[in-house]
Protein backbone atom coordinates (compact mmCIF):
# COMPACT_ATOMS: atom_id res chain seq x y z
CA UNK A 1 0.00 0.00 0.00
CA UNK A 2 1.68 3.12 -0.63
CA UNK A 3 2.75 5.46 1.97
CA UNK A 4 0.89 8.68 0.74
CA UNK A 5 1.50 10.32 4.06
CA UNK A 6 5.16 10.16 3.66
CA UNK A 7 4.98 11.17 0.20
CA UNK A 8 3.20 14.29 0.83
CA UNK A 9 6.58 15.56 2.07
CA UNK A 10 9.13 17.09 -0.08
CA UNK A 11 12.80 15.86 -0.36
CA UNK A 12 13.71 19.02 0.90
CA UNK A 13 11.37 18.40 4.71
CA UNK A 14 13.12 14.99 4.52
CA UNK A 15 16.79 16.12 4.19
CA UNK A 16 15.98 18.85 6.91
CA UNK A 17 14.62 16.29 9.12
CA UNK A 18 17.45 14.23 8.70
CA UNK A 19 20.38 17.28 9.60
CA UNK A 20 18.37 17.70 12.72
CA UNK A 21 18.29 14.50 13.87
CA UNK A 22 22.22 14.57 13.32
CA UNK A 23 22.76 17.74 15.27
CA UNK A 24 20.25 16.33 17.97
CA UNK A 25 22.34 12.89 18.20
CA UNK A 26 25.47 14.41 17.98
CA UNK A 27 24.45 16.99 20.80
CA UNK A 28 26.02 15.10 23.28
CA UNK A 29 29.04 15.61 21.96
CA UNK A 30 28.71 19.16 22.47
CA UNK A 31 28.13 19.00 25.81
CA UNK A 32 31.00 16.13 26.61
CA UNK A 33 34.21 19.08 27.08
CA UNK A 34 32.60 21.43 29.60
CA UNK A 35 30.79 18.84 31.21
CA UNK A 36 33.73 16.69 32.05
CA UNK A 37 36.05 19.99 32.30
CA UNK A 38 33.36 20.96 35.27
CA UNK A 39 33.90 17.38 36.95
CA UNK A 40 37.62 17.64 36.39
CA UNK A 41 37.86 20.84 37.73
CA UNK A 42 35.37 19.84 40.85
CA UNK A 43 37.67 17.05 41.37
CA UNK A 44 40.88 18.64 41.36
CA UNK A 45 38.92 20.66 44.19
CA UNK A 46 38.69 18.11 46.47
CA UNK A 47 42.37 17.16 45.99
CA UNK A 48 43.28 20.43 47.22
CA UNK A 49 40.38 19.96 50.09
CA UNK A 50 42.37 17.23 51.40
CA UNK A 51 45.80 18.26 51.18
CA UNK A 52 44.28 21.78 52.85
CA UNK A 53 43.13 19.29 55.39
CA UNK A 54 46.07 17.21 56.27
CA UNK A 55 47.83 20.87 56.38
CA UNK A 56 45.78 21.71 59.13
CA UNK A 57 45.98 18.61 61.51
CA UNK A 58 50.15 19.21 61.57
CA UNK A 59 50.25 22.36 63.90
CA UNK A 60 48.31 20.61 66.84
CA UNK A 61 50.45 17.11 65.90
CA UNK A 62 53.27 19.12 66.30
CA UNK A 63 52.52 20.36 69.75
CA UNK A 64 51.84 17.49 71.04
CA UNK A 65 54.65 15.56 70.09
CA UNK A 66 56.97 18.73 71.40
CA UNK A 67 55.32 17.76 74.81
CA UNK A 68 57.34 14.42 74.68
CA UNK A 69 59.92 14.99 72.26
CA UNK A 70 61.14 18.21 72.74
CA UNK A 71 64.48 17.85 71.42
CA UNK A 72 63.54 16.17 68.14
CA UNK A 73 63.43 19.81 66.71
CA UNK A 74 65.68 18.53 63.67
CA UNK A 75 62.66 16.43 62.92
CA UNK A 76 59.95 18.92 64.23
CA UNK A 77 61.39 21.60 62.72
CA UNK A 78 61.31 20.02 58.81
CA UNK A 79 57.45 19.32 59.28
CA UNK A 80 56.64 23.20 60.34
CA UNK A 81 58.90 24.13 57.44
CA UNK A 82 57.66 21.60 54.67
CA UNK A 83 53.72 22.75 55.52
CA UNK A 84 54.43 26.05 55.46
CA UNK A 85 56.19 26.06 52.24
CA UNK A 86 53.02 23.49 50.98
CA UNK A 87 50.20 25.96 52.16
CA UNK A 88 51.64 29.28 51.98
CA UNK A 89 52.79 28.91 48.06
CA UNK A 90 50.35 30.52 46.15
CA UNK A 91 48.10 27.83 44.08
CA UNK A 92 47.68 29.80 40.32
CA UNK A 93 44.34 29.78 38.75
CA UNK A 94 45.87 27.93 35.95
CA UNK A 95 47.55 25.40 37.60
CA UNK A 96 45.46 22.57 36.10
CA UNK A 97 47.37 23.41 32.45
CA UNK A 98 50.59 24.58 33.68
CA UNK A 99 52.92 22.16 34.07
CA UNK A 100 55.09 23.73 36.06
CA UNK A 101 53.09 25.28 38.92
CA UNK A 102 51.42 21.60 38.91
CA UNK A 103 54.94 20.08 39.04
CA UNK A 104 55.91 22.62 41.81
CA UNK A 105 52.14 21.60 43.82
CA UNK A 106 52.97 17.81 43.57
CA UNK A 107 56.65 18.38 44.47
CA UNK A 108 55.59 20.43 48.02
CA UNK A 109 53.17 17.92 49.34
CA UNK A 110 55.50 14.80 48.30
CA UNK A 111 57.91 16.82 50.86
CA UNK A 112 55.43 17.16 53.25
CA UNK A 113 54.54 13.77 53.21
CA UNK A 114 58.19 12.92 53.41
CA UNK A 115 58.85 15.20 56.41
CA UNK A 116 55.63 13.71 58.41
CA UNK A 117 56.74 10.24 57.91
CA UNK A 118 59.95 10.64 59.39
CA UNK A 119 58.34 12.30 62.09
CA UNK A 120 55.79 9.25 63.21
CA UNK A 121 58.79 6.77 62.58
CA UNK A 122 60.60 8.95 65.34
CA UNK A 123 57.61 8.78 67.25
CA UNK A 124 57.75 5.15 67.78
CA UNK A 125 60.67 5.37 70.12
CA UNK A 126 58.53 7.17 72.59
CA UNK A 127 56.06 4.84 73.87
CA UNK A 128 54.24 7.46 76.61
CA UNK A 129 53.66 9.05 73.17
CA UNK A 130 52.10 6.68 71.23
CA UNK A 131 49.86 6.04 74.11
CA UNK A 132 48.99 9.36 74.61
CA UNK A 133 44.73 9.83 73.71
CA UNK A 134 45.62 13.36 71.62
CA UNK A 135 47.94 11.75 70.07
CA UNK A 136 46.23 8.15 68.70
CA UNK A 137 43.04 10.99 67.70
CA UNK A 138 45.67 13.08 65.81
CA UNK A 139 47.08 9.35 64.46
CA UNK A 140 43.78 8.23 63.11
CA UNK A 141 42.68 11.43 61.49
CA UNK A 142 46.05 11.76 60.09
CA UNK A 143 45.63 7.97 58.75
CA UNK A 144 41.99 9.13 57.72
CA UNK A 145 43.09 12.12 55.77
CA UNK A 146 46.07 10.23 53.81
CA UNK A 147 43.52 8.24 52.56
CA UNK A 148 41.22 10.74 51.80
CA UNK A 149 43.96 11.84 49.80
CA UNK A 150 44.34 9.11 47.80
CA UNK A 151 40.25 8.80 46.83
CA UNK A 152 40.49 12.48 45.77
CA UNK A 153 43.67 11.83 43.44
CA UNK A 154 42.22 9.02 42.31
CA UNK A 155 38.74 10.47 41.37
CA UNK A 156 40.97 13.28 39.43
CA UNK A 157 43.20 11.20 37.46
CA UNK A 158 39.78 9.69 36.21
CA UNK A 159 38.36 12.69 35.39
CA UNK A 160 41.29 14.36 34.12
CA UNK A 161 41.65 10.96 32.06
CA UNK A 162 37.62 11.53 30.68
CA UNK A 163 38.32 14.91 29.89
CA UNK A 164 41.80 15.00 28.23
CA UNK A 165 40.73 11.55 26.02
CA UNK A 166 37.63 13.50 25.02
CA UNK A 167 39.52 16.55 24.10
CA UNK A 168 41.99 14.19 21.51
CA UNK A 169 39.13 11.56 20.77
CA UNK A 170 36.00 11.94 17.65
CA UNK A 171 33.62 14.07 18.21
CA UNK A 172 35.31 15.69 20.65
CA UNK A 173 38.40 16.96 18.80
CA UNK A 174 35.93 18.48 16.14
CA UNK A 175 34.04 20.21 18.95
CA UNK A 176 37.13 21.63 20.29
CA UNK A 177 38.29 23.16 16.88
CA UNK A 178 35.24 24.49 16.60
CA UNK A 179 34.03 25.98 19.78
CA UNK A 180 36.86 25.36 22.29
CA UNK A 181 39.86 26.03 21.02
CA UNK A 182 41.14 27.67 24.15
CA UNK A 183 40.66 24.02 26.09
CA UNK A 184 44.14 22.57 26.88
CA UNK A 185 44.26 18.96 28.49
CA UNK A 186 44.89 18.63 32.20
CA UNK A 187 47.64 17.83 34.06
CA UNK A 188 48.13 14.18 35.77
CA UNK A 189 49.99 13.38 38.78
CA UNK A 190 53.29 12.29 37.93
CA UNK A 191 54.49 12.42 41.68
CA UNK A 192 53.49 9.38 43.64
CA UNK A 193 51.60 10.47 47.11
CA UNK A 194 54.54 9.58 49.36
CA UNK A 195 58.93 11.00 48.03
CA UNK A 196 60.47 9.05 45.61
CA UNK A 197 63.37 9.38 47.71
CA UNK A 198 63.75 9.02 51.44
CA UNK A 199 65.36 11.14 53.46
CA UNK A 200 68.50 10.20 55.14
CA UNK A 201 68.51 10.93 58.81
CA UNK A 202 72.43 12.28 60.13
CA UNK A 203 73.11 11.15 63.31
CA UNK A 204 75.82 13.36 64.11
CA UNK B 1 36.50 -21.66 6.57
CA UNK B 2 33.60 -19.20 8.47
CA UNK B 3 34.04 -20.98 11.59
CA UNK B 4 37.81 -20.45 11.51
CA UNK B 5 37.38 -17.12 11.25
CA UNK B 6 34.84 -16.89 14.13
CA UNK B 7 36.99 -18.85 16.23
CA UNK B 8 39.92 -16.21 15.69
CA UNK B 9 37.73 -13.15 16.34
CA UNK B 10 36.82 -15.18 19.88
CA UNK B 11 40.36 -15.60 20.41
CA UNK B 12 41.86 -12.52 19.89
CA UNK B 13 38.94 -11.04 21.60
CA UNK B 14 39.29 -12.89 24.66
CA UNK B 15 42.23 -11.76 26.28
CA UNK B 16 41.13 -7.71 26.15
CA UNK B 17 38.08 -9.08 27.97
CA UNK B 18 40.09 -11.24 30.70
CA UNK B 19 42.70 -8.21 31.15
CA UNK B 20 39.53 -5.81 31.24
CA UNK B 21 38.02 -8.41 34.20
CA UNK B 22 41.30 -9.08 35.91
CA UNK B 23 41.52 -5.49 36.94
CA UNK B 24 37.79 -5.39 38.35
CA UNK B 25 36.63 -5.76 42.30
CA UNK B 26 33.77 -8.22 41.85
CA UNK B 27 31.45 -6.77 44.97
CA UNK B 28 29.14 -8.61 46.47
CA UNK B 29 25.21 -8.64 46.01
CA UNK B 30 23.17 -6.09 47.78
CA UNK B 31 21.25 -9.33 49.29
CA UNK B 32 19.91 -6.66 52.58
CA UNK B 33 20.90 -4.58 54.93
CA UNK B 34 23.32 -7.26 56.57
CA UNK B 35 25.51 -9.21 54.10
CA UNK B 36 27.25 -11.65 55.32
CA UNK B 37 29.56 -13.01 52.83
CA UNK B 38 32.00 -14.79 55.35
CA UNK B 39 29.27 -16.47 56.99
CA UNK B 40 30.11 -15.00 60.46
CA UNK B 41 26.61 -14.15 61.77
CA UNK B 42 23.60 -16.95 62.35
CA UNK B 43 20.27 -16.05 60.67
CA UNK B 44 18.87 -15.42 64.25
CA UNK B 45 21.70 -12.52 64.24
CA UNK B 46 21.25 -11.51 61.19
CA UNK B 47 17.40 -10.59 61.44
CA UNK B 48 17.96 -8.65 64.61
CA UNK B 49 20.80 -6.91 63.17
CA UNK B 50 19.04 -5.78 60.02
CA UNK B 51 16.00 -4.71 62.18
CA UNK B 52 18.16 -2.53 64.16
CA UNK B 53 19.79 -1.17 60.87
CA UNK B 54 15.99 -0.26 59.39
CA UNK B 55 14.92 0.93 62.33
CA UNK B 56 17.95 3.60 62.06
CA UNK B 57 17.16 4.28 58.55
CA UNK B 58 13.57 5.14 59.51
CA UNK B 59 14.74 7.49 62.05
CA UNK B 60 17.49 9.26 60.51
CA UNK B 61 17.75 8.12 56.91
CA UNK B 62 21.13 7.24 57.46
CA UNK B 63 21.90 3.96 55.69
CA UNK B 64 24.34 1.38 58.17
CA UNK B 65 25.44 -1.50 56.15
CA UNK B 66 27.23 -4.80 57.69
CA UNK B 67 29.01 -6.60 55.46
CA UNK B 68 31.68 -9.60 55.86
CA UNK B 69 33.93 -10.36 52.91
CA UNK B 70 35.42 -13.55 51.94
CA UNK B 71 38.49 -11.99 50.24
CA UNK B 72 39.39 -8.65 49.70
CA UNK B 73 40.93 -9.51 46.44
CA UNK B 74 44.16 -8.63 46.65
CA UNK B 75 43.44 -5.35 47.60
CA UNK B 76 43.63 -3.20 50.86
CA UNK B 77 40.52 -2.70 52.94
CA UNK B 78 40.32 1.08 52.45
CA UNK B 79 40.56 0.25 48.65
CA UNK B 80 38.06 -2.37 48.83
CA UNK B 81 35.73 0.02 51.15
CA UNK B 82 34.75 3.18 49.64
CA UNK B 83 34.60 1.36 45.91
CA UNK B 84 32.05 -1.37 47.64
CA UNK B 85 30.23 2.18 49.23
CA UNK B 86 29.73 3.80 45.96
CA UNK B 87 28.91 0.49 43.62
CA UNK B 88 26.30 0.09 46.38
CA UNK B 89 25.21 4.01 46.36
CA UNK B 90 24.81 3.24 50.22
CA UNK B 91 23.32 6.32 52.00
CA UNK B 92 20.80 9.42 50.48
CA UNK B 93 21.63 10.82 47.09
CA UNK B 94 21.96 14.44 48.32
CA UNK B 95 23.11 13.90 52.18
CA UNK B 96 25.93 11.40 51.51
CA UNK B 97 25.06 9.42 54.98
CA UNK B 98 25.68 6.15 54.25
CA UNK B 99 28.31 3.93 56.87
CA UNK B 100 29.95 0.50 56.00
CA UNK B 101 30.89 -1.82 58.59
CA UNK B 102 33.42 -4.27 56.76
CA UNK B 103 34.85 -7.48 58.11
CA UNK B 104 37.37 -9.15 56.25
CA UNK B 105 38.35 -12.04 58.29
CA UNK B 106 40.88 -14.24 56.20
CA UNK B 107 42.71 -10.63 56.30
CA UNK B 108 42.48 -9.91 59.67
CA UNK B 109 40.97 -6.24 58.95
CA UNK B 110 37.84 -4.16 59.63
CA UNK B 111 36.89 -1.09 58.36
CA UNK B 112 34.23 1.32 59.52
CA UNK B 113 33.70 3.55 56.12
CA UNK B 114 31.41 6.73 56.13
CA UNK B 115 29.87 8.49 53.50
CA UNK B 116 30.76 12.20 52.44
CA UNK B 117 28.08 13.74 54.62
CA UNK B 118 28.71 11.84 58.15
CA UNK B 119 32.16 12.71 58.37
CA UNK B 120 31.58 15.78 60.94
CA UNK B 121 29.74 12.95 63.28
CA UNK B 122 31.40 9.49 63.13
CA UNK B 123 34.79 11.37 62.86
CA UNK B 124 38.28 9.56 62.29
CA UNK B 125 39.03 9.26 65.75
CA UNK B 126 35.02 8.16 66.83
CA UNK B 127 35.80 5.64 64.46
CA UNK B 128 38.48 4.45 65.76
CA UNK B 129 38.05 4.16 68.96
CA UNK B 130 34.88 1.87 68.43
CA UNK B 131 36.90 -0.25 66.44
CA UNK B 132 39.86 -0.53 69.04
CA UNK B 133 37.70 -0.99 72.17
CA UNK B 134 34.53 -2.76 70.89
CA UNK B 135 35.09 -4.63 67.62
CA UNK B 136 38.67 -5.65 68.04
CA UNK B 137 38.88 -7.03 71.85
CA UNK B 138 35.92 -9.16 70.82
CA UNK B 139 37.66 -10.35 67.98
CA UNK B 140 41.09 -11.05 69.09
CA UNK B 141 38.80 -13.37 72.00
CA UNK B 142 37.12 -15.36 68.67
CA UNK B 143 33.98 -13.72 69.40
CA UNK B 144 33.15 -12.57 65.75
CA UNK B 145 29.62 -11.88 65.96
CA UNK B 146 29.92 -9.93 69.27
CA UNK B 147 32.31 -7.84 67.97
CA UNK B 148 30.25 -7.30 64.97
CA UNK B 149 27.19 -6.06 66.81
CA UNK B 150 29.07 -4.43 69.66
CA UNK B 151 30.38 -2.35 66.96
CA UNK B 152 26.96 -1.69 64.79
CA UNK B 153 25.26 -0.67 68.36
CA UNK B 154 28.24 1.82 68.50
CA UNK B 155 27.90 3.61 65.00
CA UNK B 156 24.04 3.48 65.87
CA UNK B 157 24.44 5.21 68.99
CA UNK B 158 26.55 7.55 67.75
CA UNK B 159 24.41 8.42 64.72
CA UNK B 160 21.54 8.90 66.71
CA UNK B 161 23.19 10.99 69.60
CA UNK B 162 22.37 13.75 69.00
CA UNK B 163 17.97 14.60 68.58
CA UNK B 164 17.96 18.03 66.84
CA UNK B 165 20.15 16.82 63.99
CA UNK B 166 18.19 13.82 63.54
CA UNK B 167 15.17 15.83 62.95
CA UNK B 168 16.99 18.38 60.93
CA UNK B 169 18.20 15.47 58.58
CA UNK B 170 15.10 13.29 58.35
CA UNK B 171 13.07 16.57 57.67
CA UNK B 172 15.00 17.61 54.78
CA UNK B 173 13.83 13.87 52.90
CA UNK B 174 10.92 14.93 50.79
CA UNK B 175 12.66 17.61 48.32
CA UNK B 176 14.92 14.45 46.98
CA UNK B 177 11.38 13.16 44.87
CA UNK B 178 11.09 16.93 43.41
CA UNK B 179 14.53 16.75 42.36
CA UNK B 180 14.42 13.64 40.49
CA UNK B 181 11.11 14.92 38.86
CA UNK B 182 12.67 18.39 37.84
CA UNK B 183 15.67 16.59 36.41
CA UNK B 184 13.44 14.27 34.47
CA UNK B 185 11.27 16.20 32.94
CA UNK B 186 13.27 18.10 30.12
CA UNK B 187 14.71 14.47 29.37
CA UNK B 188 11.00 13.29 28.63
CA UNK B 189 9.88 16.48 26.56
CA UNK B 190 13.08 15.67 24.53
CA UNK B 191 12.47 12.28 24.11
CA UNK B 192 8.61 13.64 23.04
CA UNK B 193 9.93 15.60 20.03
CA UNK B 194 12.06 12.79 18.66
CA UNK B 195 9.42 10.43 19.02
CA UNK B 196 7.21 13.07 17.33
CA UNK B 197 9.94 13.36 14.24
CA UNK B 198 9.69 9.67 14.43
CA UNK B 199 5.92 8.98 13.55
CA UNK B 200 5.93 11.61 10.71
CA UNK B 201 8.61 10.17 9.18
CA UNK B 202 7.25 6.27 9.25
CA UNK B 203 3.86 8.28 8.16
CA UNK B 204 2.14 7.26 11.37
CA UNK B 205 0.64 3.67 11.08
CA UNK B 206 -1.47 3.20 13.73
CA UNK B 207 -2.72 6.57 13.96
CA UNK B 208 -2.03 8.66 17.42
CA UNK B 209 -1.59 5.27 19.68
CA UNK B 210 1.47 5.96 21.38
CA UNK B 211 2.88 5.72 24.92
CA UNK B 212 3.78 8.80 26.05
CA UNK B 213 6.27 9.24 29.20
CA UNK B 214 3.98 6.98 31.40
CA UNK B 215 5.28 7.29 34.54
CA UNK B 216 5.07 10.39 36.20
CA UNK B 217 7.42 11.75 38.73
CA UNK B 218 6.42 9.35 42.00
CA UNK B 219 6.98 6.24 41.01
CA UNK B 220 11.09 6.46 40.41
CA UNK B 221 11.73 7.16 43.44
CA UNK B 222 10.49 4.51 45.75
CA UNK B 223 12.31 0.89 45.48
CA UNK B 224 10.13 -2.09 45.87
CA UNK B 225 10.00 -4.34 49.16
CA UNK B 226 14.19 -4.89 49.20
CA UNK B 227 16.78 -2.92 50.26
CA UNK B 228 18.93 -0.85 48.07
CA UNK B 229 21.16 2.62 48.22
CA UNK B 230 19.89 5.54 47.95
CA UNK B 231 22.96 7.09 45.58
CA UNK B 232 25.22 8.20 48.26
CA UNK B 233 28.76 8.85 47.66
CA UNK B 234 31.94 7.95 49.92
CA UNK B 235 35.27 9.56 49.79
CA UNK B 236 37.45 7.48 51.90
CA UNK B 237 36.50 8.80 55.45
CA UNK B 238 36.77 6.25 57.94
CA UNK B 239 39.09 4.01 60.05
CA UNK B 240 40.79 0.10 60.18
CA UNK B 241 41.80 -2.16 62.57
CA UNK B 242 43.31 -5.07 62.60
CA UNK B 243 43.92 -8.41 64.93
Amino acid sequence: MPNSFAAAFPVSWKILLVVLAGILLSGCGLNAIPTYEEQATAAWSQVENQYQRRADLIPNLVETVKGYAAHEREVLEAVVAARAKATQTQIPPDILTNPAAFEAFQQNQAALTGALSRLLAVVENYPDLKANQNFLALQSQLEGTENRISVARRDYIEAVRLYNTELKTFPGVIWKAVLYSDRQPMQQFSVAEGTKEVPQVNFN
Amino acid sequence: MKRWTSALVVLAVLPACGAALAAELVFPNLTGRVVDEAGLLDAAQETALAAKLQALEEKTTDQLVIVTLSSLQDTSIEDFGYQLGRHWAIGQKDKNNGVLLIVAPNERTVRIEVGYGLEGTLTDALTKIIIETSILPRFRAGDMAGGIMAGADDVISALTGDAAAIAERAATRPEVKDELFAMVFPVMIFLFVILIFILIWRGGTTGGRWSSGSSSGGSWSSSGGGFSGGGGSFGGGGSSGSW
